[in-house]
């Protein structure tokens, strides 16, 4: 693999004394499982913010695919192929499970615009929501309204909107919190399956979720990356166990 | 079953008002009928706006008086003889109605455009500032009347139909909120209208989907300021007669209240606000009146504030919503 999916350099952010990042240096190789550990307020979600948009960094850069994407908005990012999840899920639970789906469909492929014919009833559009729907087990409750759903199956819409974009680079910010053993084995399961199909930049605290997943493992405290590497080596770094992993 | 009935039960309704108001003997009542068609166009566009792209604009008689102005200048002009931009000017509805609905919808963009920039208050501050300006700028211009306002001397003509004929044009006007509603119903539940009500929802998500929200609120903006404009020109030949109060922030006032009153994001239920807002503002100083309370009579809108609070507090979606029952949550 020769071009990082992401390359993220020099990248700082601040909120007043807060430093959540400090000059960041990263990169995701394509395909990969990239998991990005470290203890609460290290500034995981902060990065995954700054690498979609929503937060501007205070200086540094960030290529997508070879491209700077740096000065781009949200929007733009994700029609390049940006994809993510929110650690709080955020899904239109107005709308139900379907037309959730059916709108990341449409947002895909830019078809925003259309005035006249329903949405919901259009099988260009229905069919591959469909189809998303049955791979993440939720199309018993496709005409449900997605508030009324429970919290694991709000994760896995939260992860279908995501994917209906057919992203090349998926960030998922921990995806597993609050779901049960079992929830929680099966989204692992699903994770491994959709390997080599983009790469991913994994947040997680679930530590055997990371190891049975990533490729590659960075390790966040305050904002500095303190250790990157393969899973054998940073689980015995001595800097990761002392300020995250623990000693057992 | 109660959405698809509802709406056909209020067109019948209102296609019986005006042998009805002859029948009871108060046939000036088509008037104030025509009148409560107009708003109601002018109520479900701005309900396009709140209800389903979450944009509470405090400005939306400043479209609406645009369009009235287009109207009334360009009938001016035509009375008159005087060329307009060196064009001859026509007194013709199917050129001037167009023409205030573009103005409007032009208007819309460049105020949208700047005022989309910000959200919550700010946004209904900003609109509303936007509006404020327009109607100093008409009570300015001494050209066409300032602040007195400008006559038409009659209807705009529309080929086949006798507009100084109260019924037709009423009829015209209902037929017209008819259409609206038509293009309304089908654009909310296509593509466009599933993205905006996306956006309303939760932007940030919207965003990260690839949803570029300014475009598309930008787009329904221009929508809802066309709509307007058009309500606007009928009001101007209902009236024979525009004046800068058509753009005053009391009438968006006024337009919002039928919206919220009617049910916020219902399509219908604005129409019903109308309804209700109008037959108020018409009756309820003459029940103040009635009942040897004349003093209450210049302020009937002290009935008015506890009935909106009660309704906001107890049907979500207003006095349509509440009609509707649980439909009311699907749209
Ligand atoms: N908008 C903001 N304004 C001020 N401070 C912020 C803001 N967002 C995050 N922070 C602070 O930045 C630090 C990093 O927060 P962040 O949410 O990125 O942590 P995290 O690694 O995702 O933690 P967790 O594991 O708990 O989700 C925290 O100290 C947080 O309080
Ligand atoms: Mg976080």
């Amino acid at each position: 693999m020769s071009e990082p999916a992401l390359s993220l350099s020099g990248l700082n952010k601040r909120f007043g004394a807060v430093v959540a990042a400090d000059n960041l240096e990263l990169e995701v190789a394509a395909g990969e499982i990239h998991a990005l550990i470290g203890p609460n307020g290290a500034g995981k979600t902060t990065l995954i913010a700054q690498i979609s948009g929503e937060l501007a960094p205070d200086s540094g850069r960030i290529r997508f695919l070879g491209r700077d994407i740096t000065g781009l908005a949200v929007h733009e990012r994700s029609r390049a192929g940006l994809g993510r999840t929110y650690q709080i899920t955020s899904v239109f639970k107005d709308f139900n499970v379907l037309n959730n789906v059916i709108l990341a469909v449409m947002a895909r492929k830019g078809q925003g615009f259309g005035f006249v014919r329903p949405a919901r009833s259009d099988p260009t559009l229905r069919d591959p929501a469909m189809e998303i729907l049955r791979q993440m087990g939720l199309e018993a409750r496709a005409r449900d309204k997605a508030g009324a759903l429970s919290h694991g199956e709000q994760r896995q819409l939260e992860l279908a909107l995501a994917l209906a974009l057919k992203p090349k680079l998926l960030m998922l910010d921990e995806p597993m919190a609050g779901m049960g053993p079992e929830d929680g084995q099966n989204m692992v399961e699903f994770l491994q399956g959709l390997k080599g199909d983009c790469a991913m930049l994994l947040v997680e605290h679930d530590m055997d979720a990371v190891f049975a997943l990533a490729d590659t493992i960075s390790v966040l405290d305050y904002g500095r990356l303190i250790a990157s590497g393969p899973p054998e080596t940073i689980r015995t770094d001595e800097a990761v166990r002392r300020a995250y992993l623990g000693t057992d | 079953m109660r959405r698809r009935i509802f709406p056909l039960i209020g067109l019948a309704v209102f296609m019986m008002l005006p042998p009805l108001a002859t029948w009871i003997g108060e046939p000036y009542l088509v008037s104030t009928f025509t009148r409560i068609v107009i708003f109601a166009i002018a109520a479900v566009t701005l309900d396009l706006l709140i209800g389903f792209g979450g944009m509470v604009s405090f400005g939306h008689a400043a479209f609406f008086g645009l369009g009235a102005y287009v109207s009334g200048i360009i009938a001016h002009h035509a009375a008159e003889q005087i060329t307009l931009f060196g064009l001859p000017a026509t007194d013709q509805a199917l050129i001037i109605w167009p023409l205030a609905i573009l103005v409007s919808a032009a208007a819309a963009l460049v105020i949208g455009f700047l005022s989309l920039r910000t959200s919550g208050v700010h946004f209904i501050m900003i609109t509303l500032a936007f509006a404020q300006m327009l109607y100093f700028l008409f009570v300015s211009m001494e050209k066409y009347g300032g602040d007195d306002g400008l006559m038409m001397l009659e209807r705009n003509p529309l080929p086949g139909l006798d507009m100084s004929d109260d019924w037709s044009f009423y009829y015209l006007c209902l037929g017209l909120l008819a259409v609206v509603l038509f293009i309304l119903g089908r654009l909310i539940n296509a593509r466009f209208g599933m993205v905006l009500r996306s956006i309303k929802q939760s932007g940030p998500r919207a965003r990260s989907l690839g949803i570029s929200s300014l475009a598309y609120r930008l787009t329904a903006f221009c929508i809802a300021g066309a709509g307007a404009g058009l309500a606007g020109a009928l009001m101007a030949n209902h009236n024979g007669f525009v004046s800068p109060a058509l753009l005053h922030w009391t009438l968006s006032g006024d337009i919002l209240i039928m919206v919220v009153l009617g049910g916020i994001g219902t399509l219908y239920g604005p129409v019903l606000g109308a309804v209700i807002f109008l037959a108020l503002e018409e009756f309820l100083p003459l029940a103040f009146e009635g009942a040897g309370l004349p003093g209450f009579k210049e302020h009937w809108r002290v009935v008015f504030g506890p009935l909106l609070i009660v309704i906001v507090l107890f049907a979500k979606s207003g006095l349509y919503g509440f009609l509707l029952g649980k439909e009311a949550a699907d749209v």
